[in-house]
């Protein structure tokens, strides 16, 4: 086990050089002006273009610049960042907390209905109710995150008033900023930060700006778990151990939860992967919709503003957690499932 | 000699084929799929006689009259509307089927085909391609489809052909991964060492027993893929990473549209016609593709398959 994790995290080091090669090769197909130009703030700079070029060896060979990238990157300088007027490194802390928080919102509730509706679909296996939730999944799945998104902004926000898009209301957000002796920014998190102070009015104002983003996250990202939870309980519900368990007298309620939803969950942890990739996407488009700076913000508002630094740090910051996930979900797969050897 | 009863012998990838058809098409959803696909697919094939383009040589160019930003209602000259900038709503969702069918039918026919090739060649011959190939694959996998192709479109400069050309370069991942563990498993079989032994070239078993053996997920992915590659490529056209405004591409519509989806305070809802057309017409085209591939999935899933 213990060789198993350290192959794995020697295997992500290998992955980010891989995708630190990747991105870096991608941003040479700029010219060396125009990367250059990334370092310009003002117009009168403008001129000082070409020095900026030998300044910063940008016309050097490709390898070297490499280097002195990763050299950079080490030591913790990723670049500025036109979007935020910051440091890349200084802008990552005020970004993440947003995105945190709504998945931290989210994944619970994808995971408790996901699951509670795809038992209930395969237990009921062609009722109304098993026809409903497919129905309903393959809707979901077809229905663009942003759009479902503006949707709901137009009803609930346009028609009835209620949930405002945003992280918090400005009267708040003021409030905050000038009190920083009675409000401490402990984890940049609103709703966490409101409970820790002991405000909190704040975190019901967070809260209610949540509702929508992370309904949108939820419905768009449930669908598939939804679907494999009900393939695996009918794969399962077919097996000799659940006739068994029948013919010994037992209750449907204990095959359905505790024999057969139990072995269901194992095929639901292998697309487990694939539910962070999708969480990740929505955060995307579910930040832009309600305008939430978070990671998603920033990385579509740093694409418009073809802010390359950004990209590059983004990109392989989200290298680094979705590879761990992955170990993760592997780690956990083989606890789950003592059948599973891992080596 | 032999009294043989007249019996029609048909081949039998002919009887499986029409087998599967039966299959695929005694499902509801199949139907509600193809129908949906049929009047897209017709609306794209008929759309100069639908909406004739202003300029003949821009016919993605969507025609307006005047540069107001406030959308106006359906009229008679504009029966779906105008969008922020006056665009004619209906000539913008007639074309933006073109625009669509476009985008799908190009990424995923450039990443199945780069997919599948490299995947067939990796999983039947082995060795360090395979071994190269899969560690490529296992670094771009690193990152989510939507990150990435958003990189590339920054790199390669905005535009749709390049939202296109980003996505299929993101996209042929999932298919080299998917049909290469179909042709491993598919390569140890006998009825493929046997024609092994009985010198079958490796290209004549690739194409007669390997591909047509391992094209059916690849097929259902495929289908399921042409939607949510159009939803993908629509988000970043909303985002402003798309063609210039003004052509007809539903996701630029539905960028119009941003500003406008609360009205003044006594009518909220009075600009729902930005939204509303362009919206519909991407969830229904991504609906047709999904309703068809979950009836592939069904008719193929070999569990349910002859029961």
């Amino acid at each position: 086990m213990t060789a198993y994790i350290i192959r794995r995290l020697l295997f992500l080091i290998f992955v980010l050089f891989g995708v630190s090669v990747l991105i870096f090769g991608l941003l040479m197909t700029f010219s060396p002006e125009r990367r250059a130009a990334v370092y310009v703030t003002t117009p009168q700079q403008a001129k000082d273009i070409p020095k900026l070029v030998k300044q910063y060896g940008l016309n050097d060979p490709v390898p070297i610049q490499y280097a002195r990238w990763v050299k950079e990157v080490a030591s913790g300088n990723l670049g500025w960042s036109l979007v935020a007027a910051r440091p890349v490194a200084k802008a990552f802390w005020s970004y993440f907390p947003t995105t945190l928080e709504l998945n931290l919102l989210a994944s619970p509730l994808v995971i408790i209905v996901g699951i509670w509706l795809g038992t209930l679909a395969g237990v009921h296996r062609d009722t109304w109710i098993d026809h409903g939730t497919r129905i309903g999944a393959i809707v979901g799945w077809s229905l663009p995150t942003f759009l479902f998104a503006l949707v709901l902004l137009m009803i609930f926000y346009g028609y009835y008033g209620l949930f405002p898009p945003g992280i918090i209301s400005s009267d708040t957000s003021l409030w905050v900023i000038n009190n920083p002796d009675k409000f401490t920014r402990y984890t940049g998190m609103y709703t966490i930060d409101g409970i820790l102070n002991g405000h909190l009015w704040v975190t019901w104002d967070a809260l209610n700006h949540l509702v929508l983003p992370v309904l949108t996250q939820v419905i768009v990202v449930v669908a598939l778990l939804m679907r494999v939870m009900r393939s695996g309980m009918l794969e399962e519900l077919s097996r000799d151990y659940v006739i068994t368990a029948k013919a010994k007298g037992a209750d449907a309620h204990t095959i359905n939860i505790k024999h057969a939803r139990k072995n269901a969950l194992i095929p639901v942890i292998t697309v487990a992967g694939q539910l962070v990739a999708l969480s990740m996407e929505g955060s995307i488009a579910v930040e832009v919709v309600f305008s939430r700076q978070g990671m998603g913000w920033w990385l579509a508002h740093s694409a418009t503003q073809l802010d390359m630094p950004v990209l590059m740090s983004v990109c392989m910051f989200i290298g680094v957690v979705f590879v761990l996930s992955n170990l993760i979900i592997d780690i956990m797969y083989a606890y789950i499932d003592p059948r599973i050897q891992l080596q | 000699m032999e009294a043989t009863l007249p019996t029609k012998k048909e081949h039998p990838r002919w009887r499986e084929l029409k087998f599967t058809l039966y299959r695929i098409f005694r499902n509801p959803s199949a139907i509600l799929g193809f129908s949906l696909l049929l009047f897209f697919l017709g609306v794209a094939v008929a759309a100069p006689h639908l909406a004739p383009p202003k300029f003949e040589h821009a016919p993605y160019q969507m025609p307006h009259k005047g540069y107001s930003p406030t959308p106006k209602p359906p009229s008679a000259a504009n029966i779906f509307g105008t969008s922020s900038g006056q665009y004619d709503i209906y000539y913008g969702i007639v074309w933006g089927a073109r625009t669509a069918f476009k985008i799908g039918l190009f990424v995923v026919g450039f990443a199945g085909i780069i997919g599948i090739s490299l995947g067939v060649i990796a999983g039947y011959f082995g060795g360090w391609f395979d071994e190269l190939l899969m560690r490529f694959v296992d670094i771009v996998w690193s990152i989510p489809l939507l990150v990435l192709a958003m990189t590339i479109v920054v790199a390669f400069g905005r535009g749709l052909e390049n939202i296109m050309l980003a996505l299929a370069l993101v996209e042929w991942r999932w298919y080299v991964r998917v049909i290469r563990s179909e042709v491993i498993k598919l390569r140890g079989q006998e009825f493929v060492e046997a024609a092994k032994l009985m010198g079958v070239s490796d290209i004549k078993i690739i194409f007669r027993h390997i591909l047509p053996n391992s094209i059916y997920p690849v097929l259902i992915m495929a289908s399921m893929d042409m939607g949510s590659m159009v939803i993908s490529a629509s988000f970043m056209s909303f985002v402003g990473l798309g063609a210039p405004k003004g052509y007809a591409d539903w996701g630029q519509m539905v960028a119009l549209a941003r500003n406008y989806i609360v009205g003044p305070p006594d009518d909220p809802l009075k600009f729902w016609y930005t939204i509303f057309f362009p919206g519909i017409s991407i969830i229904l085209f991504v609906l047709a593709w999904n309703l068809i591939g979950d009836a592939l999935r069904d008719a193929f899933d070999p569990k349910l398959r002859r029961r």
